[in-house]
């Protein structure tokens, strides 16, 4: 077959290089980097204007200056907890994805556990975190727990989704080659939720963190929902802002450590995402 | 098997239970595709013809009749043939290479002795240099391309395409059908072909199978008599217009077509 490309090259070069002399991370950041500076620089105005005692509520300068000051009680805390968070949700990805992918392969389970499991979601997850303390003590295992259980739903139900909808060509395609389940599997359905999953595994890290610190509510000795307590006892709310400071950090950086994980593993579909919100601009 | 037709239907049918009833796409269909032969299945939207693709391909069951392949009953999928969809149906997280080679890493044949020949298959349609792009990447008739590489790797003796053209422009889908022709001359592949163009089945047939509205019946089956490789002019002489002319005919008496 001798042919020439009648149709030409693909339009226009790639999206990155199509914006502009702007780098992509400058609009990325500048917008909400922005926006938050303006309500820190309206907040500090606000509470100096209204006279406001740093007891009901601190200044933005004094939150920062304790975050300086108490860095070291504050990291201290935030390890523990940043520990509590990281293993509840890979305790999630471990029992969440095989499990979708059981719930998606057998009619047993599909039948039987995935019911329960939605159902099981009505019970608000707060209520029984007590019995955890009850059962497992004070130590890490029971924040663990309960971040697990906040975070695990939400991938079992993207995965499920992912690995349910696939074109059925694109079973037809691979049937036609010979392909088993497993091939199915591998090659089709399994790639082809990545997107689904990740998009799962985005809500389970958030989660998460409030998993975490809801157990340390519960019963705890260290982390930053104990120091939230501690400061909220001794109303000592400027190092509690700046322990809000902290959990809020851990949840941006997790949650984009998962972005960078979906860049480097699922490009094709970053990509083309990133194209569809040019257009749309 | 030396003898007898490559692809064999007697009396298919095909109904689909739908949340509104059963749904009749095929009824009684009965023709065969010979060995080396070029036919294509000509009819209107929703007749049922990429029903009797799948169908035939073993990958949708059929309600009631037969198929063979080379003698043997379709029962579940088969192997010895490529498949070109309506839409190229490509896989988002492989580059066009791997796409191609998907064909032959499922069939568990020797990469190394294939890779080469994808790289070329590719190059004579055009994609040079696009192996190692992403399909997002490339125009819609591109991918169409790619799907039919794919379909070709392994060297099937059985081609079944469903409006593999359908998506392109009308230059990229002029010199396809020309690329095709040349395959087929080449090759000693039996080639099923979907398709709504009237002069498309013409220029490409040794023989026009009509189908009717839904639930479709085989119509009438045309032998194109003309003489081969048929070059674009042959779409105006008298001969040609003649049986495109026939074809229309059936249409307009199903009032599929309406002339002002
Ligand atoms: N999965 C399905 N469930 C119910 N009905 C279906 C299903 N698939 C197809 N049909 C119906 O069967 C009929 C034949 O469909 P088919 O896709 O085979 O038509 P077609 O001839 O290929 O049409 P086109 O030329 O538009 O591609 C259509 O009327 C369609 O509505
Ligand atoms: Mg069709």
């Amino acid at each position: 077959m001798a042919m020439k490309s009648v149709e030409g090259e693909p339009k226009g070069p790639p999206a990155t290089a199509r914006r502009g002399r702007v780098p992509a991370w400058v609009t990325n950041y500048s917008y909400p980097l922005g926006a938050i500076v303006f309500l820190l620089v309206f907040w500090e105005i606000f509470v100096n204007a209204m006279k406001l005692p740093a007891y009901l509520l601190p200044p933005p300068s004094l939150v920062f200056g304790v975050v300086a000051t108490q860095s070291k009680l504050l990291a201290l805390h935030a390890v523990t907890t940043t520990m509590e968070v990281l293993l509840g949700f890979v305790m999630s990805v471990i029992i969440g994805i095989p499990l979708a992918v059981g719930i998606v392969s057998s009619r047993f389970f599909d039948r039987s556990i995935y019911p329960i499991l939605v159902s099981s979601q009505s019970v608000p997850k707060i209520a029984i975190a007590p019995l955890f303390v009850v059962w497992f003590g004070f130590g890490t295992f029971p924040k663990v727990l309960v971040a697990f259980l906040i975070s695990f739903f939400p991938i079992v139900i993207s995965t499920v989704v992912g690995l349910r909808s696939v074109e059925p060509e694109m079973i037809y395609l691979i049937r036609s080659m010979g392909a088993g389940p497993m091939d199915t599997f591998r090659k089709i359905r399994f790639p082809n939720a990545l997107p689904s999953i990740f998009g799962g595994l985005k809500i389970a890290i958030t989660l998460s963190v409030v998993g975490a610190i809801v157990g340390e509510f519960i019963g705890a000795d260290r982390g930053l929902g104990y120091l939230l307590l501690v400061a909220n006892s001794n109303l000592d709310t400027k190092l509690l802002f700046a322990a809000i400071v902290y959990l809020a950090a851990i949840g941006i950086i997790l949650f984009m450590i998962v972005e960078r994980i979906e860049r480097a593993l699922i490009p094709w579909h970053v990509s083309r995402r990133t194209e569809v919100i040019l257009e749309s601009m | 098997m030396a003898s007898g037709p490559h692809l064999s239907f007697d009396r298919v049918s095909k109904i689909y239970q739908s949340a509104d009833g059963p749904v009749h796409a095929l009824d009684g269909v009965t023709f065969d595709v010979g060995r080396r032969e070029f036919v294509s299945l000509l009819g209107p939207s929703g007749c049922g013809k990429s029903t009797l693709l799948l169908i035939s391909a073993g990958l949708l069951p059929k309600s009631g009749g037969t198929i063979t392949i080379e003698g043997k009953p379709v029962q579940g999928p088969q192997t010895q043939l490529g498949i070109v969809f309506q839409s190229p149906v490509l896989l988002d997280w492989r580059r066009v290479l791997d796409n191609v080679m998907l064909q032959i890493e499922v069939r568990r044949l020797r990469r190394d002795q294939y890779q080469k020949r994808a790289e070329q298959l590719l190059a004579s349609v055009g994609l040079e240099g696009f192996e190692h792009k992403y399909p997002f990447e490339l125009s819609g008739g591109m991918r169409q391309r790619v799907a039919i590489c794919r379909a070709l790797i392994h060297d099937p003796p059985l081609l079944l395409m469903d409006e593999p053209f359908g998506a392109l422009d009308a230059l990229t889908r002029e010199q396809m059908i020309l690329d095709l022709q040349k395959l087929w001359l080449e090759s000693q592949k039996v080639v099923f072909f979907v398709t709504h163009s009237i002069p498309e089945a013409v220029f490409l047939s040794d023989r026009v199978v009509v189908m009717s509205p839904r639930p479709g019946k085989v119509e009438e089956i045309f032998t194109i008599d003309l003489p081969r490789p048929r070059h674009l002019d042959i779409r105006e002489t008298k001969e040609f217009a003649a049986y495109a002319k026939a074809i229309r005919d059936i249409f307009q008496a199903y009032g599929v077509l309406k002339d002002v």
